[in-house]
This record gives structure tokens, C-alpha cells and sequence, in this order.
């Protein structure tokens, strides 16, 4: 994993970018979430946390298993790079209750939507106090396919 | 007694930006009650208007979720650790 963070982008390596929709077609029609921490953008670990509420509108992330995880993280001098979820039926976009529980305004929202499921795709998003500005995802050093205008909102 | 506290990067405003602090108290309550007299805005950060927990902090006595214990009334011994997470959740 070597991507590096840069301005208003955030960079996946593939492999990585392929893992996180693998976990989340893992337990579709549920929502699954995880962890992503590195040193100066770069990508040291992924965690994939279970999702205490194991429901297809919400996840609360099992809290030993974040403990744990935040406990290598802190240990490690990583820093929390990303939180991801994923959206089973809508759009890679926060909801109301994914902007109101943004209690991480360091670290990059990741949301993978498996709306249509042969063609997951991800988005990432900067959320600070309730403000949302979307980042561009560059995968391997290239910008994911664009969105279609006006395909912005999701629901759950 | 002296229980350490482990402090996430979101509450380190409240810290001086100190990652582990010092308290003192036989239960999570007295601990809290203790970090908000040395540390600003960090009781408030973690208990709500009714004096329990704030329902999206998860706090933990060596590593087990209070929540399973007695809460915020979960009693503290000398040299137990206390880790602080805001929750990660959403829709």
C-alpha cells in the first residue's frame, strides 16, 4: 500500500479499492464499515470492524473492535485516515444520520454503494460540522470515472 | 489512585493535545468529574445534560465497553486504564 494523500483527493491503491467493495458485497444486504490508517496519507492497514447494528440502514461500528484497532493505530503512530461504510441500495453520498454522527472531522468519509451491484463505486467526502465537500478518488494514481451530474443524494 | 486516560485525537483539544492524562476517582463518574477539573470542556464532551454517558461515546475499562459494566457508575481501581472513542456510525 503506498498511495499518498494529496489536496482534495484521496488515493486508494487497488487492491485496497477492490477490499473494501469485496467486505462490503461480504454481508450485503447489510451495511458493513471499517477503518483505514496510515502515516501521512499513506496506507499502512485496513480494518474491517463488524457492524454492531448489522442492519441494511445503519452501522455503529462494534466498539472492542474499534477499540482495538484505534488502540494498533495509536500504538503505531498511525493516524485514522478513513472511515467507510457501505450503502446497499443508494447512492455513495452521506445521509442525514452519516452527516450527524461525523465525530471525525480528520479523517476521510469512504462510502461504497452496491446501489447497482454490478457496478459498485466509491466516493469520499470530507464531513466537518455538518458540512460535506466530496473528494475526488484517484485509484493507482488515477481519477475514478467521474459521477454523473446531479447524482448527488441517498437516504439511509 | 491514579487511573490513566486515553485520550482520541477529537478530545485532544481539551488535552493540551496530551494523548494519555491522569485522574483520580473510585468510579467513572468521580474520574470524570476529576478530568473536567483539569481538563476544559472535556466533561461536557463526554456526559449529556442527565449525568449519564453521551449515547455516541463509547468509554472503556481496560478495553471492556461500560456499557456492559455498570456504565457510568462502573467502579475504577488504581492503575486501570480508561480509553475514550466517539462512536463511528451512521446511516
Amino acid at each position: 500500500m503506498t498511495p499518498v494523500q494529496s489536496g482534495r483527493e484521496f488515493h486508494l491503491d487497488r487492491s485496497t479499492h477492490d477490499d473494501l467493495i469485496t467486505h462490503a458485497r461480504s454481508d450485503a444486504p447489510y451495511e458493513v464499515c471499517g477503518l483505514l490508517a496510515g502515516v501521512d496519507g499513506r496506507l499502512m492497514a485496513h480494518y474491517r470492524i463488524p457492524n454492531a447494528a448489522r442492519s441494511m440502514t445503519f452501522y455503529n461500528m462494534d466498539p472492542k473492535a474499534m477499540l482495538a484497532a484505534m488502540n494498533e493505530m495509536d500504538d503505531n503512530e498511525w493516524d485514522l485516515l478513513g472511515i467507510y461504510h457501505s450503502h446497499t441500495h443508494t447512492e455513495a453520498y452521506p445521509s442525514n444520520t452519516d452527516i450527524e454522527l461525523a465525530f471525525y472531522a480528520d479523517a476521510v468519509y469512504v462510502i461504497v454503494s452496491l446501489q447497482d451491484p454490478q457496478a459498485p463505486h466509491i466516493r469520499a467526502f470530507d464531513i466537518v460540522d455538518g458540512a460535506v465537500r466530496e473528494r475526488t478518488v484517484v485509484i493507482d494514481g488515477e481519477r475514478s470515472a467521474p459521477f454523473p451530474a446531479g447524482a448527488p443524494a441517498g437516504n439511509t | 489512585m491514579a487511573i490513566e486516560v486515553r485520550v482520541p485525537t477529537v478530545l485532544r483539544k481539551h488535552t493540551a493535545g496530551e494523548r494519555r492524562v491522569s485522574g483520580d476517582g473510585d468510579h467513572l463518574r468521580e474520574l470524570i468529574n476529576d478530568l473536567g477539573h483539569r481538563h476544559n470542556g472535556l466533561k461536557t464532551a463526554l456526559v449529556a445534560d442527565d449525568g449519564n454517558l453521551h449515547r455516541f461515546i463509547n468509554v472503556y475499562v481496560n478495553d471492556e465497553d461500560v456499557r456492559f459494566m455498570k456504565g457510568i457508575d462502573t467502579p475504577l481501581s488504581d492503575g486501570d486504564v480508561v480509553s475514550i472513542l466517539p462512536a463511528v456510525a451512521g446511516g
